[in-house]
């Protein structure tokens, strides 16, 4: 194990760690993976802690995985759910601080639409704040798991080829992963429709192509993200029959990446749009081992920003 | 009532003069200047030794949220903050509630301005009524109230018919036509300018085309129904080769840029936190944009600074960056900021600040002032070349405290205004 402390009271970015913490993050979630195969799936960890999952934007899948490391670590957790348009909301962000403030809470866990919302949430409470997706910026958490998952699956990081295809432009998925693989010196090929890619997307350090093909070829790591339907009135490509034909991920596309590359997706997934179901379902995918990952490797984020809290007297 | 402003740098572009002299004002007019003028009896005399003595600057674009949105920025409190400024007039962008786009606001305008005002105060028509961009608004009748020059600023005349009949309506009172310069069908969501930064922080960006396309088609409407056309806070280097080249073909074209599209760009954001004091329209654009505006501010190829002061309560401000109204302020801090970020380092000369401050708005709004020639009307501002001062926006006049430049350090301030010969006490 590597020999640091974690010394910060948040987790708002990946930029903001070290290649040290990210590995101490990754190493602490692998002696945690062991609780949820347990009988019994349940540590005092965190028993007395008070954690509120905040969140301003629908969530199944990331919330639950927040809520089930909670219990699992035995913290008192309690769900929050608000819209985060400012139209609607009667209260304004400053004063959702101040109250959740004034209740003392340990942890907050936080997604909102707004890029910087858990920042300045960070910044006006004393509690941790975990980001658990903000606008398009960020969602560490879930870098870490997927890194957590390349790790298991290829013992390494460093010297990797990853593929991230689809919806670069609006996906914090991306933000997250590359500044993660960047760190851990892996090489990243991103891949989309023009009208999907960010217009400085090189300065993000990573290589833009064009095709599936072209990003894939080679991969040890294949990374299909999620086509927001919902987006689709914005008209950012003419319609998911071509999306499809253009960057979907068959198995016959598939074999230009390396012969034991691994797929992935944050989910949830749109099958048949950017994934065919026999790839998502076959042997090289990944996919559902993310989600089992997700749930330790948050424990480890909760247990390590409870420890910053106690070793700074908090 | 006479004045006698003794032994200061006066620096007048009007007249190419940079020189020590005795500035003699005679009942709100500028009687002589002249080398150690003896003053005649009962003469106030003011000591202007170490200081700069220039024609009274004029921001020709600032929000004064009068009426509608006083719990914002006032006409005394907005015109406290100009002469602290060291500014003797301002031109009032027109969307207010309701807009001014009818005498009856302008003269509301005028009015408060003559009863609390602290800088003279030149209100700006609507270019459309009700800023919608559809139907011209009442000119002439404005005019007879006090209006000089025509925008729909925050908002672009987006329409093109519309822009060419007030391009060609306005002909009529030889007002300019003041462009908020924005394609707002391109980049829709937009909160920040579209590139490197955007793309890191996933934001929704504002390319610099929806500026320069605007400006395109407008400098072609320009060409073919003549008026006088100026383009509000530009901010790209492509518009700015856009203005450059109407003029060379011969457009009476004119441009303004704001201190902060000078003095900082798209990465102020990020570094920022994502402060929402980085958060304007036009949006802080590239490096490449920056250094192109200070180019253009050298060469004289832009005709002014203002500062598109733009108050907004703390509690507006103080939310998430998407959902911020834009804007800053910026009278409390242009003058200074000109002074240490580009006079000092060599960037202009101090006669070419004077000019984009004070000469050019005056001549471009069509109003008094702007020189110190004898007889002309005696605007002067009186600043420091030497003293110090931090921007402290906790201490502003104006209502509005969100500036980006809070804390900076700056060398060179505003000492004091006068108005037709008047103190102005703030």
């Amino acid at each position: 194990m590597t020999e640091i402390a974690w010394q910060q009271k948040d987790l708002l970015s990946i930029a903001d760690l070290s290649a040290a913490e990210i590995q101490l993050v990754l190493d602490t979630a692998s002696s945690f993976r062991e609780v949820s195969a347990r009988p019994v799936k349940k540590v005092p960890t965190l028993r007395g802690k008070t954690v509120i999952n905040l969140f301003f934007e629908p969530s199944t899948r990331t919330r639950s995985s927040f809520e089930i490391a909670e219990k699992r670590l035995s913290a008192d957790s309690l769900n929050f759910s608000a819209s985060s348009s400012g139209l609607v909301k009667g209260e304004s962000l400053v004063d959702t601080a101040l109250n959740l403030q004034a209740m003392a809470p340990d942890l907050i866990v936080i997604r909102h639409g707004h890029p910087g919302v858990p920042r300045m949430l960070a910044e006006r409470v004393s509690a941790g704040v975990i980001n658990a997706g903000d606008g398009a910026w960020g969602h560490p958490t879930q870098a870490l798991l997927d890194a957590f998952t390349i790790r298991e699956e290829k013992g390494k990081l460093e010297g990797l080829k990853v593929a991230m295809v689809g919806d670069i432009a609006h996906s914090r998925v991306v933000r997250s992963n590359i500044e993660l693989l960047n760190t851990m010196g892996a090489e990243v090929t991103v891949a989309g429709p023009r009208t999907m890619m960010p217009v400085a997307v090189e300065t993000l350090g990573v290589r833009a192509v064009y095709s599936l093909e072209e990003a894939i070829r080679g991969a040890d790591v294949v990374m299909m993200l999620r086509v927001q339907l919902e987006r689709h009135k914005k008209v950012m490509f003419p319609s998911v029959r071509e999306y499809f034909q253009l960057f979907g991920l068959t198995r016959e596309r598939l074999r230009s990446a390396k012969r034991d590359a691994i797929v992935m997706h944050p989910g949830p997934m749109n099958r048949g749009v950017e994934i065919a179901s026999d790839v998502a379902d076959g042997s090289r995918s990944v996919i559902l081992e993310q989600v089992a990952n997700g749930v330790a490797v948050r424990m480890a984020v909760l247990y390590l920003l409870s420890g910053a809290r106690q070793e700074a007297g908090a | 009532m006479t004045l006698l402003i003794r032994n200061g740098r006066v620096v007048d572009p009007s007249q190419a003069l940079d020189e020590t002299l005795d500035v003699l004002i005679q009942d709100g007019v500028v009687k002589r200047l002249a080398a150690a003028i003896k003053p005649p009896g009962k003469a106030e005399v003011v000591d202007a030794t170490d200081l700069v003595v220039a024609p009274g600057l004029i921001d020709m674009h600032v929000h004064l949220r009068e009426p509608g949105f006083e719990y914002k920025e006032t006409v005394e409190s907005g015109t406290r903050a100009a002469a602290a400024g060291g500014f003797t007039a301002v031109a009032c962008m027109p969307n207010t509630r309701p807009v001014n786009d009818n005498r009856s606001v302008t003269e509301h305008i005028v009015g408060e301005a003559e009863r609390h005002g602290y800088a003279r105060v030149y209100p700006i028509g609507a270019v459309t009524k009700g800023e919608k961009g559809e139907e011209l608004a009442e000119y002439g009748d404005m005019v007879a109230g006090g209006v000089v020059a025509l925008s729909d600023d925050g908002l672009p005349v987006a329409n093109s018919e519309a822009m060419r009949r007030a391009l060609l309506y306005s002909r009529h009172y030889d007002l300019a036509v003041i462009q908020h310069a924005e394609d707002p069908t391109l980049g829709p969501d937009g909160v920040m300018h579209e590139g490197e930064f955007s793309t890191r922080l996933g934001l929704p960006g504002l390319p610099g085309a929806a500026e320069d396309a605007m400006v395109a088609r407008d400098l072609l409407l320009v060409e073919d129904n003549g008026g006088r056309y100026h383009v509000a806070h530009l901010s790209t280097a492509r518009s700015l080769e856009l203005v450059k080249l109407a003029k060379d073909r011969g457009l009476s074209v004119t441009c303004e840029v704001t201190p902060h599209h000078l003095l900082l760009t798209d990465r102020d954001v990020l570094e920022s936190g994502l402060s929402t004091h980085t958060k304007m329209k036009p949006p802080l654009r590239s490096e490449a944009d920056r250094l192109a505006l200070v180019e253009g501010l050298a060469d004289g190829s832009i005709d002014v600074i203002a500062s598109d002061h733009a108050p907004h309560h703390a509690d507006e401000k103080d939310v998430e960056f998407s959902l911020a109204p834009f804007g800053i302020v910026g009278l409390e801090t242009t003058l200074a900021l000109c002074l240490d970020r580009l006079v000092r380092p060599g960037l202009i000369s101090l006669s070419r600040l004077v000019e984009v401050l004070a000469v050019n708005p005056a001549r471009v709004l069509g109003v008094a002032g702007g020189t110190l020639k004898e007889g002309s009307v005696a605007d002067v501002t009186l600043f420091s070349l030497s003293r110090q001062m931090t921007v402290n926006a906790s201490r502003f006049r104006s209502k509005g405290r969100n500036t980006p430049f809070d804390g900076w350090k700056l060398r060179g301030r505003p000492v004091s205004t006068f108005i037709a010969g008047r103190h102005v006490v703030v």
